[in-house]
């Protein structure tokens, strides 16, 4: 999303130019344009008791606006609030935010997590609150004692006077409600940071070892009833006929009814209601169109890529430069569909009242699914009570644009009037869309006489994510999906001849943003062609992108450290290889050097991960390293093993004994170094994810020859050639 | 009806002798802690322990665990102290969270088992469970840390 991190740094610019360190207090976050959410942006005014509530023993209460999927949320943004509060770290609770505009991503314009935005969207915000309360106290305290509030300081919980006087925030909590909120702050230089960029230990720890932290699928409410949904075969299709009355004998069963989604079985437990969908006679009218396959839809990309798509970047004369070129080098790359596979399979709890509704769920985006869920119930936005649980992983499936997830539920509701949770199982969860789109790239590249690159060439093809979303007015600029060439279209690499272009065809497959989104793809096979380029010039590879990267400090400095701490070009044990692959996304820059063998009958070992990051300043870095490590595990899982295929219009896969996620058995060894730096907060969660299939598949060609040049990897071919220059 | 003993506790369930273990112990006996994530035994989020050993609850037939001794997360400790748990804290393991008691659960059973596991007795243990979130690196040095409490 280069348009909303290019917004970011617009509006750090512009607060450095406007005065340093003070801040004007406008907790009220209003992005650079109107938002387009359906919340109205009336009712933002807020007060730091949005944020923050300080009980009278003490226990300072944060209220979150963005949701724990692991990332670690939970833990750095009370961090930013905590360094300018000055507050006892023992004394901290999170609670999760309601929905509400003051809570708003002011770049998506909506409450929602993900786009790896939470601390860059609150960076200033929540130290701006934590420093405006600190001073609430400050005053309380120089009230009570009469003396001037410049002879008071606050620490660890308590405001001191010069006198040794004190009193603690508990004491003082009532009394500094009362007082004016300050009008501007003045926020902490950071070198005088004493919470933020120093290793914090996650406040979410202990409940997630004790087994007392709540998922969405561990609410049940009284009287709570749990139902599943059949849903067609194939996407697209509806229920033709229905005889439900074997369900309906099946001890436990309640009801069932048919919902725009499918069929739904409600039972007094999950395992009643999977037992009655069991033995549902259902016949589905399917959509004639249905018969699609990963085979067919391979054919119509291949032939798509033969024409010129829609120009997402053109810079010089690619098409001269090419024919001017003394050798050429092309290549096509392929990625699958691929699930998001959280842990927790997907589910909502709803409780629908006459004029009330209560839903609780794992949701990445509370404002969307709340004004989803409002529209299938026929509530006003504000009559939807959402309550954000935890979340048994992300990844973006949960903030589906779409609510497929909170809608399905509340058409189960509105059918049935009593509280009830829809739990998809692992098979319904898999197959039920919404998928890393499929992508088919074809490269060319022109290199002069000295072996210079000069002339590069992508063309992507694959669907568009936003189209029809809410982000479509923002995300799709003259027809182009920047989602879709995010990591192509804006690739660091010195190129005097640059032409990206892209077809988004309709494919009538779910799809949704994946954890890196379209760094996910782009980042593989931009960095994997810029290896084949490297070898094919007999430069190192490393070097190769060094030399592209003259005028760019922070990616050298990234690709330098990475390429230190590995030890490239040092000796390895026989048959292990290297690759080395170096990504920008959501703000930051991430390198990683794999370490690879491959056995004679093509099964990859990646040994060791050394990365790389420079994400600007740090809030946690125990986090980051998390993030970094839990990047390279996804990333690795997808290189090798992932794929959803499709035949005959159905999913093929459906549980992970088809597709499997990567096992502690095969994890490498991960090492995760963090550049200093000044700059503004990147983003964590995602920029791990795009270097590692390069870097893995980098080291697979230097270890064989092989070009690994569609995903997953599978077990490498050892038959098959390497690329020539022509 | 079948009896059951949780942590301790002995319950009379009525269910059909092939419903899995993991739905009694969490929509009967409301046990959250132990969680579902594939139903058929490959992902171990499920994980508790029956007669000290190992296994996948979604797996195992309610009926197959009658008379046995079933602990789950809940039971695991009293407040969360069992090395394991010290271990998780102290190495910051979890993510998610979703497939950590499964994981600790199936690495107490180790460590009960042997208590002092190399890298390849952690595979072999452990890679029936997993985790999306990618925290094996910081699980596999949590166990080593709880093995070293123990000796302690």
């Amino acid at each position: 999303m280069k348009n909303i991190i290019n917004a970011r740094r617009n509006r750090f610019l512009q607060t450095s130019l406007t005065g340093g360190l003070i801040l004007a207090f406008n907790l009220s976050q209003r992005g650079p344009s109107q938002p387009f959410g359906s919340s109205p942006p009336a009712g933002s005014e807020s007060t730091p008791a949005d944020f923050l509530r300080i009980g009278p023993d003490g226990t300072v209460t944060m209220i979150i606006n963005k949701s724990e999927m692991g990332q670690g949320v939970y833990t750095s943004l009370p961090m930013l609030i905590a360094e300018e509060l000055e507050c006892d770290w023992k004394q901290i609770r999170v609670e999760p935010a309601p929905v509400a505009a003051v809570y708003n991503n002011p770049l998506a314009g909506m409450q929602m997590t993900g786009g790896s935005m939470s601390v860059r969207t609150e960076w200033e915000r929540l130290r701006t609150v934590g420093a405006a309360v600190r001073e609430m106290l400050l005053e309380a305290a120089a009230d009570t004692w009469g003396v001037p509030k410049a002879r008071c300081h606050a620490d660890n919980g308590m405001v001191f006077h010069d006198s040794g006087r004190k009193l603690s925030y508990g004491e003082l909590a009532e009394k500094a409600a009362g007082m004016p909120v300050p009008a501007k702050v003045v926020l902490k230089d950071p070198s005088a940071f004493t919470i933020i960029g120093k290793p914090v230990a996650r406040l979410d720890t202990k409940i997630k070892v004790d087994g007392t932290a709540v998922f969405g699928l561990d609410v049940k409410t009284p009287g709570m009833l749990t139902a599943v949904i059949e849903r067609p075969p194939s996407f697209g299709g509806t229920v033709k006929s229905l005889d439900a009355a074997r369900a309906l004998a099946v001890p436990g069963v309640v009801e069932v009814v048919t919902t725009d989604s499918g069929v739904a079985v409600i039972a007094e437990g999950f395992w009643a209601a999977r037992k009655g969908r069991e033995v549902l006679d259902i016949v589905w009218d399917e959509r004639p169109d249905a018969g699609i396959s990963t085979d067919s839809l391979r054919q119509r990309y291949a032939d798509l890529a033969r024409n010129a798509g829609k120009v997402a970047r053109d810079k010089g004369n690619f098409g001269a430069a090419l024919v001017a070129a003394a050798h050429r080098l092309s290549a096509s790359y392929e990625v699958p569909y691929l699930a998001h596979a959280n842990m927790e399979p997907l589910n909502c709890a709803i409780d629908l009242k006459d004029d009330r509704c209560d839903i609780w769920v794992g949701t990445q985006a509370q404002t969307l699914h709340r004004d989803a869920a409002a529209a299938v119930l026929g509530l006003k936005p504000e009559q939807v009570f959402l309550h954000t649980t935890y979340l048994g992983g992300g990844f973006g499936r949960r903030g589906n644009p779409h609510s497929d997830f909170v809608v399905m539920a509340a058409e189960v509701a509105r059918a049935i009037k009593k509280p009830v949770k829809v739990v998809w199982t692992r098979e319904d969860d898999m197959k039920g869309g919404y998928y890393r789109p499929f992508w088919y790239s074809m490269f060319s590249a022109g290199i002069d006489k000295s072996g210079d690159l000069t002339a590069w060439h992508q063309r992507l093809i694959g669907q568009s994510i936003m189209t029809g979303t809410a982000y479509a007015s923002r995300l799709i600029k003259d027809g182009v999906d920047v989602t879709s060439v995010d990591g192509a279209a804006d690739i660091p690499y010195e190129i005097p001849n640059l032409l990206v272009d892209l077809h988004s065809p309709r494919v009538d497959v779910p799809v949704q943003w994946w954890r890196s989104v379209g760094h996910s793809q782009n980042g593989f096979m931009v960095e994997s062609f810029m290896d084949e380029i490297a070898h094919a010039t007999r430069r190192d590879p490393y070097q190769f992108r060094r030399s592209l990267l003259r005028d760019h400090p922070r990616h050298l400095g990234v690709l330098d450290l990475a390429a230190q701490k590995a030890g490239w070009g040092s000796p390895l044990p026989s048959g292990r290889a290297r690759g080395i692959a170096m990504c920008e996304s959501y703000g930051s820059l991430v390198s990683e050097v794999a370490e690879v063998s491959v056995s004679p009958d093509g099964v990859v070992r990646v040994h060791r991960v050394v990365c790389a990051v420079d994400c600007g300043r740090t809030v946690n870095p125990s986090t980051i390293e998390a993030q970094m490590e839990g990047g390279i595990v996804f990333g690795l899982s997808a290189a090798l093993h992932e794929a959803i295929t499709l035949e005959d219009g159905r999913v093929r896969q459906s549980n992970f004994d088809t597709y499997p996620i990567l096992r502690m058995h095969e994890m490498p060894m991960i090492e995760v170094y963090i550049v200093e730096s000044r700059e503004a907060p990147g983003g964590v969660g995602e920029p791990g994810v795009p270097p590692l299939a390069p870097a893995v598949a980098n080291a697979i060609f230097s270890a064989t020859g092989r070009r690994i040049r569609r995903l997953p990897i599978g077990t490498v071919d050892m038959e098959k050639t390497q690329a020539k220059l022509s | 009806m079948i009896s059951l003993k949780v942590n301790g506790k002995t319950y009379e369930v009525d269910a059909l002798p092939e419903t899995p273990l993991l739905w009694i112990i969490r929509d009967d006996l409301g046990l959250m802690g132990t969680k579902y994530g594939c139903g058929i035994g490959r992902c171990g989020a499920c994980t508790v322990h029956m007669d000290g050993e190992a296994v996948r609850s979604c797996a195992t037939p309610v009926a197959s665990a009658a008379g046995k001794d079933i602990v789950t997360i809940e039971g695991l400790s009293a407040g969360g102290l069992h090395p394991v748990q010290k271990a998780w804290v102290e190495e910051d393991v979890p993510q998610c969270g979703y497939c950590q008691s499964g994981q600790i659960m199936a690495a107490a059973a180790l460590l009960a088992a042997n208590p002092r596991p190399d890298d390849a007795d952690i595979d072999r243990a452990m890679s029936g469970i997993l985790c999306r979130c990618g925290t094996y690196q910081r699980i596999r040095r949590a166990i080593h840390r709880a093995a070293d409490m123990r000796q302690e």
